[in-house]
């Protein structure tokens, strides 16, 4: 074979044969300027998480001067308007994990039941319509929900069909209309990891003689796992920061949430409330509003970072 | 020869193959049309190796693509012909991990060398690949495409896609829907618009990556067919899977194969033999070849 | 499956009958009749949030909610402010977050690379962002404003910073999924050709991308015209009894407008609220359903 080769190796060496054409770029300016403009742009959104953590910083280190931290985390008073002030931030807290509490109870089995039902048995026809109707419950603003929150499901719903006793604000009414705003997200999401799991272990399964329900919750819902968990702690982080709805409709008096039929102001539901009040710039009240903030995106931040892992390991798997 | 002067001249000597198209080309004019001397080459690797990440693809090849010859790469799968076949281009260079050591000389300046624009290489060198993959847009648009983005000085637009696809025997079927989605056009169709795609921008070297493997035996013959005729134009380095192909269109053959490292398992391409079509089909030197050829292997 | 030869029936019957019955074995039922209501809620829930906003409001869903401003008395009030208002700023917020979010997209799918530490930190930075709550994104509006010296926060252009940043990580993201999906094979052919990187992305990605783009794009938007919390923050909820007529011209938008009658005790504003909540759940189901339908009809299936 060597006999054919004509130029030996060390031929590189030599000048290009003349007439060869040029393979030296032109320089291409706008080719290097766009694409630093692109740089900048994915860039800014670093930024922006600088800025969220500058912007709640600043004002709630004001607060923990005047407020210990130990004080503000482990109070079970809040009062920041009266005079005789207390700045125990553990009402909104117990009043926020109630609402995200009831949301769940009612998100996770309604959103993960629809995701079954349209992962593993819906024809496809039925799936293309049924899903995008679903999609369409969260496209319905928060304000609105809140205020069906108010209108329909506290009066007609609770008090009426149900006979349960709520006032027209409570935790009850406002964390359940907070679980049907977020059925979409855990169900889409859910689906997505279960669709996701290959046909090949269903057939096995199916091969063994289990049905459809056994292959279903033995087969694919394990292999989907952290898929699920991770639909279901982002559905957690949606509730946790949900504002409007709570704001309508769960009340404004901080306590100690211990029933469900009691009402209370939630962490966001607080700074909505406060946002709308005249406080001072630099003023403590105002740097309330941020303390409380700044718990609000450490909370978020560290749920959103669980489910983030939990959705990368799920799509390593498949 | 010059590349300038080629263009400059663009009738060419009438193969006989040209001269009746439609009867598939035989051995014997191809014993006639090359010389048994060496190819004078557009395009030569010179001690080849390519790497993804830690992994050795191909080790050490040396390969010269002889002026308006056609040369085949054929061998089992896994053997790195068609990683060779994307070194050539720079087409590795979008593969993470993707080094090429080693030099390839186009026109005798290394395509690797410092002040090298992928970008110019690529306009020179075109590629087809394995699976039609024209462009969603009408049939003109992508014939223009190419001259378009290279900013080809370019007297009719018009001219220059009729020329193009009259050449890559395409006009005819499509001459009365130019601005109809390309997507609408059989796979074979498909095929050779992404060929007139390719001559478009007047390139010196057409590399296929098994340009037939999606498309049936009819589209395949008018594949080789045109293959033939771009011949004169063109010096074209093709990979495929399908021996027959390579005997029926190829000047000369290169035979890779894998060796498999016992420790590892890892699968490493070499190249076996080098040479004239006629010589790998019907009197290979290396037994290897001749296992494969003959079918007990691969 | 022994079973099956000790029987008269064929072992191919057997199986039949075997297979249907273990779908209709008591359980199963249940639990599929479980998976139906659960759908069956989810689709309840919209249509009766839908019916009872309409029998509160429909009564109220006159052109006097489009003509009139908000007055204390209920007879006389309107959303038309709110409705110029939400305009503005939703237009102000495209213009911003739009080409921001596909540029950043671009350069994350196309040109970075994927090894390097810092993109991988700022991919997991874009999906934190977008799981953040809105309200903290009227914070962050209301420092940025602040640190610019502005006092009156209430502006277009401050609340259209705030639902920009918002959305922004969710047109990345959706971007990033439209432009993932437009197949490799494009981009070799058209790099083949020796066209740029750019040249490329401008030519056959993007455009091969837009259905995908559309639709998270009008999903994001629809977000943002929905989203009253930030904007609370900037002190939009105050009487605005004139038209906003530019970038720095106070605002109320819709769903603030909503909030602000839904605190008013007096049963007519609360029938207000409902009008004013049809209107927006219409436009806003108007738009998704636009973005599904760009979705399932212009996406090429590659």
């Amino acid at each position: 074979m060597t006999t054919l080769r004509t130029t030996p190796a060390g031929a590189a060496t030599t000048p290009p044969l003349p007439g060869a054409p040029s393979l030296t770029g032109r320089p291409r300016p706008l080719e290097t300027v766009v694409r630093w403009i692109l740089r900048a742009a994915a860039a800014l959104s670093v930024v922006i998480t600088i800025g969220i953590v500058i912007s709640l910083l600043g004002p709630a280190l004001a607060f923990f001067r005047e407020v210990p931290v130990l004080d503000f985390l482990t109070g079970t008073r809040w009062a920041p308007q009266f005079a005789d002030k207390s700045f125990g931030v553990l009402p909104l807290v117990t009043a926020t994990a109630w609402t995200t509490f009831i949301a769940l109870l009612v998100a996770v089995p309604f959103g993960l039941g629809a995701a079954i039902y349209l992962a593993e048995y819906a024809r496809p026809g039925v799936r293309r319509t049924l899903k995008p109707i679903l999609e369409l419950l969260a496209g319905v603003p928060t304000v609105v929900f809140g205020f069906f929150a108010l209108s329909f499901v506290a009066p007609v719903l609770l008090r009426g069909l149900l006979g349960i006793q709520v006032g027209t604000f409570s935790i009850l009414a406002a964390g359940l209309v907070m679980g049907f705003m977020i059925i979409p997200t855990i169900a889409s999401l859910s689906e997505d990891a279960m669709t996701a799991v290959p046909q090949a272990l269903r057939q096995g399964s199916a091969a063994l003689g289990a049905n459809r329900m056994q292959t279903t919750l033995r087969v694919v819902l394990p292999a989907a796992l952290s898929g699920i968990v991770a639909a279901v702690v982002l559905g957690i982080s949606r509730a946790i920061g949900e504002t409007m709805i709570v704001a309508i409709a769960a009340g404004a008096r901080p306590q100690m949430v211990t029933d469900p039929t009691m009402e209370g102001a939630t962490m966001t539901g607080f700074i909505a409330r406060m946002a709308l009040g005249d406080s001072r710039i630099g003023s403590l009240q105002y740097n309330t509003l941020f303390a409380v903030g700044l718990l609000l995106f450490v909370l978020t931040l560290a749920v959103n970072l669980v489910a983030i892992q939990l959705v990368r390991r799920f799509r390593q798997e498949y | 020869m010059n590349p300038t002067d080629r263009t400059l001249e663009p009738s060419v000597k009438e193969a006989p193959a040209h001269a009746a198209p439609t009867t598939a080309p035989s051995a014997r004019w191809r014993e006639e049309r090359v010389t048994k001397d060496a190819p004078t080459p557009v395009l030569e690797c010179v001690d080849v190796d390519v790497r993804y990440g830690g992994f050795v693809a191909v080790r050490d090849v040396s390969l010269p693509f002889g002026h308006n010859e056609i040369t085949a790469l054929i061998g089992p799968s896994g053997c790195g012909k068609s990683t060779i076949l994307r070194s050539l281009n720079r087409m590795n260079d979008l593969v993470d991990g993707a080094r090429v050591d080693g030099k390839v000389q186009y026109w005798g300046q290394d395509i690797y060398g410092p002040g090298v624009d992928p970008i110019e290489v690529r306009r020179r060198i075109g590629m087809v690949f394995q699976k039609p993959n024209p462009f969603p847009k009408s049939i003109y648009d992508n014939v223009a495409y190419g001259p378009r983005v290279t900013g080809m000085d370019v007297d009719s637009m018009d001219d220059l896609v009729e020329q193009t696809l009259r050449r890559a025997a395409l006009w005819d079927e499509v001459k009365d829907k130019l601005k109809q989605s390309a997507y609408g056009l059989s796979g074979g169709q498909q095929q050779r618009l992404c060929i007139a795609r390719t001559i478009a921008v007047e390139p010196d070297v057409i590399l296929m990556d098994e340009p037939c493997s999606a498309l049936d035996p009819i589209a395949t013959l008018r594949i080789e067919e045109l293959m033939v005729e771009l011949r004169d134009r063109y010096t074209i380095v093709i990979v495929t899977h399908n021996m027959q192909q390579a005997a029926r269109i190829a000047d000369r053959t290169a035979f890779f194969t894998a060796d498999v490292d016992e420790t590892s398992g890892d699968r490493t391409g070499v190249l076996v033999e080098f040479d004239l079509t006629s010589k790998i089909f019907e009197n290979p030197s290396d037994s290897r070849t001749e296992d494969y050829i003959t079918g007990r292997f691969g | 499956m022994t079973t099956t030869t000790t029987t008269t029936t064929t072992p191919h019957q057997r199986l039949a009958t075997d297979g249907r019955s273990r779908e209709r074995n008591p359980r199963s039922v249940i639990f599929l009749v479980a998976l139906w209501l659960s759908l069956f809620i989810a689709l309840l829930t919209l249509l009766t949030l839908i019916v009872s906003t309409f029998i509160d409001g429909a009564g109220r869903l006159d052109s006097r909610l489009f003509t009139e401003f908000p007055s204390s008395r209920p007879q006389q009030a309107g959303a038309r402010p709110a409705i110029l208002g939400s305009l503005w700023v939703i237009g102000t917020t495209a213009v911003l977050a739009i080409p921001l979010g596909i540029a950043a997209a671009v350069h994350l799918e196309e040109f970075a690379d994927r090894h390097s530490r810092f993109n991988r930190f700022v991919e997991v930075n874009i999906q934190n962002l977008a799981a953040i709550p809105s309200i903290i994104y009227g914070m962050l509006a209301v420092g940025f404003l602040g640190l610019l010296g502005v006092a009156n926060k209430n502006i277009v252009i401050g609340g259209a910073v705030a639902l920009a940043l918002l959305i922004l990580p969710v047109v990345i993201i959706s971007t990033r999924e439209a432009l993932r999906a437009v197949p490799r094979e494009l981009r070799q052919g058209s790099l083949a050709l020796g066209a740029t990187g750019l040249q490329t992305t401008w030519r056959i990605t993007l455009p091969a991308a837009i259905p995908g783009i559309s639709t998270g794009t009008i999903l994001a938007l629809s977000r943002a015209l929905g989203e009253a919390a930030p904007l609370l923050l900037l002190g939009a909820l105050v009487f605005v009894s004139f038209d906003p007529n530019g970038l720095l011209s106070g605002f109320t938008t819709m769903p603030i407008q909503i909030f602000g009658w839904t605190n008013n005790p007096q049963a007519e504003f609360r029938e207000l609220a409902a009008a004013a909540s049809l209107l927006l759940v219409g436009i806003l189901l108007a738009m998704n359903a636009l973005a599904i339908v760009i979705r399932n009809r212009y996406q090429r299936r590659w």
